[in-house]
């Protein structure tokens, strides 16, 4: 699904990390982990080409990213949906435009009746009309979410999605990343929150991934 | 309003100085595209009018000592009568005469005692005489007759009513030319202040063609809005200038008639397309530098 092959990333003149090579199956669920500043989000901006490596390749789905041409890096993105951590909306378009966005935008169907179904779900049916800068931080990090899996994408990367939820909110949205991952898209999800973690590997079979030291590195004891 | 519902036509927030510029200057250059497209237009008329008064009309005058001048007078009228392209020739009357004088010396000068030339006003048919052979018979029949197809008038009028077409012609191409700068910088402002939107958009996997789209769209609609008005402008204060009746002048008749009022509707056709040009071109430019 995704590959690194002795990626490199400098950041303001320094080496935030340096020579990854991993490789995110199919079907496969990681954490991925690591203090502040560490290079979480810029490993998944590497993951969705918004950056590209200083050095090595990262290939999505068998492909080099820096090989692609503009559209067919935008048909690979139709594949993946992002939660971003600052979650990035259409500011003047109501919460069930901005779901519905990775459809509308990119020319395929939008089921009325599935953005309705998906605004239920992450608990946002009574918003769907609201402007995103009327949501409050968990709002708009549902919202995002919502929008970043109805297009049932290939590979789910979400940084920090839970960050501002309560207890309650972030075990929903964790079961609804466990579903989408056991329907067979691959899940990344960038984060600090131990007890999410174990709240998931309670469930199914979730790899860490943890950079420290300018290293990533592969957790293989229980947390 | 359904989640999906010609998403294009929204993902652009409708504000910003940028949509104001549009529509002003698209406004501005559509009121000035319509007056040279009058003067254009009105030029074009006015030589042709011009040409084809003094086309067919030509004059024969003619000088000889006081007491041969009925003579020659007669001669000359009885060539040009034999004349084939002549349709009729007929001798100004000396009251005609002195009017059209009048114009210019006044009317205290003792007309009567100048030796003025006979003046001969002669209509030709369509095909017209041979000229060169009527001077050379002129000329040996009635050696003081000059026969005038008035070319030396014709000829700068023509000249300038051309040149004054071309001009605005120019100017109408210059018209464009502006316009089109004015809305690519519009254009290269509103994708950079929409840089959230851009981002989200490709986070999403909207290809350029779609992003570009949405702003063009947008942008040639507000140009087309804005020149539909300049033109709507123009056009009444052309309506509003006083028409000279009969006479042609360029100034009193400027404008369009008849048909040639439907040629501004034209304009802001123009401007949605040239709107759509520029700012699609903009607009990859700008995408081609954003990840």
């Amino acid at each position: 699904m995704i590959a690194f092959d002795d990626v490199s990333h400098d950041y303001g003149g320094g080496r935030l990390f340096g020579d990854v090579s991993i490789k995110l199956d199919q079907g496969s669920f990681h954490f991925l982990t690591g203090p502040s500043g560490a290079g979480k989000s810029t490993f998944l901006k590497l993951c969705y080409g918004e950056l590209t490596p200083s050095a090595g390749k990262v290939l999505v789905m068998n492909k080099d990213l820096q090989g692609l041409s503009r559209n067919d890096l935008a048909a690979m993105r139709q594949r993946i949906g992002v939660v971003h951590q600052d979650c990035q909306f259409l500011d003047h378009l109501s919460v069930e435009q901005n779901v519905a966005l990775p459809l509308s935008a990119t020319g395929r169907p939008v089921p009325d009746s599935d953005v309705a179904d998906l605004l239920s779900w992450v608990g946002l049916a009574s918003h769907a009309e609201a402007l995103p800068p009327t949501l409050s931080g968990g709002e708009r990090q549902r919202a995002a979410l919502a929008r970043a899996v109805i297009a049932a994408p290939n590979m789910l990367l979400a940084d920090e999605p839970t960050g501002n939820l309560d207890w309650d909110m972030s075990q929903r949205l964790m079961s609804l990343m466990i579903e989408l991952n056991r329907m067979g898209t691959a899940v990344l999800i960038a984060t600090h929150d131990l007890q999410l973690i174990r709240f998931a590997k309670s469930q199914i079979n979730a790899r860490v991934l943890r950079i420290a030291r300018r290293k990533l590195q592969v957790a293989g004891a229980d947390l | 309003m359904s989640a999906g519902a010609s998403i294009s036509r929204l993902v652009v927030p409708r504000r910003g100085q940028s949509v104001w510029l549009i529509v002003l200057s698209a406004g501005a250059m559509a009121f000035l595209a319509v007056f040279a497209l009058a003067l254009a237009v009105s030029a074009a008329q006015l030589a042709q009018t011009w040409s084809a008064a003094l086309s067919q009309t030509a004059t024969v005058r003619l000088s000889a000592p006081p007491e041969d001048i009925d003579e020659q007078t007669a001669i000359v009228l009885e060539v040009l009568r034999t004349t084939p392209g002549i349709e009729s020739a007929e001798q100004i009357a000396p009251g005609d005469q002195a009017e059209l004088l009048e114009a210019w010396l006044g009317p205290d000068l003792p007309l009567d005692a100048l030796p003025l030339p006979r003046l001969i006003e002669v209509t030709e048919t369509p095909e017209g005489p041979d000229r060169q052979g009527l001077r050379l018979r002129l000329s040996a029949e009635a050696p003081g007759a000059v026969f005038d197809d008035h070319t030396r008038w014709r000829r700068p009028l023509a000249e300038a009513a051309g040149r004054l077409r071309a001009v605005a012609l120019v100017s109408l191409v210059l018209i464009g030319g502006v316009t089109s700068a004015i809305i690519a910088l519009a254009a290269s402002a509103a994708l950079a202040s929409n840089g959230q939107v851009i981002r989200v958009l490709r986070l999403v996997g909207a290809r350029d063609r779609f992003i570009a789209r949405a702003f063009v769209r947008q942008i040639s609609l507000r140009a087309g809005l804005g020149a539909l008005v300049g033109t709507a402008l123009a056009l009444g204060a052309l309506a509003a200038i006083p028409q000279a009746g009969g006479d042609v002048h360029l100034l009193s008749g400027l404008g369009f008639s008849g048909a040639g009022w439907a040629l501004p509707a034209l304009i802001p056709l123009l401007a949605m397309i040239l709107a759509w040009l520029a700012s699609m071109t903009t607009a990859f430019q700008v995408l081609r530098g954003v990840t």
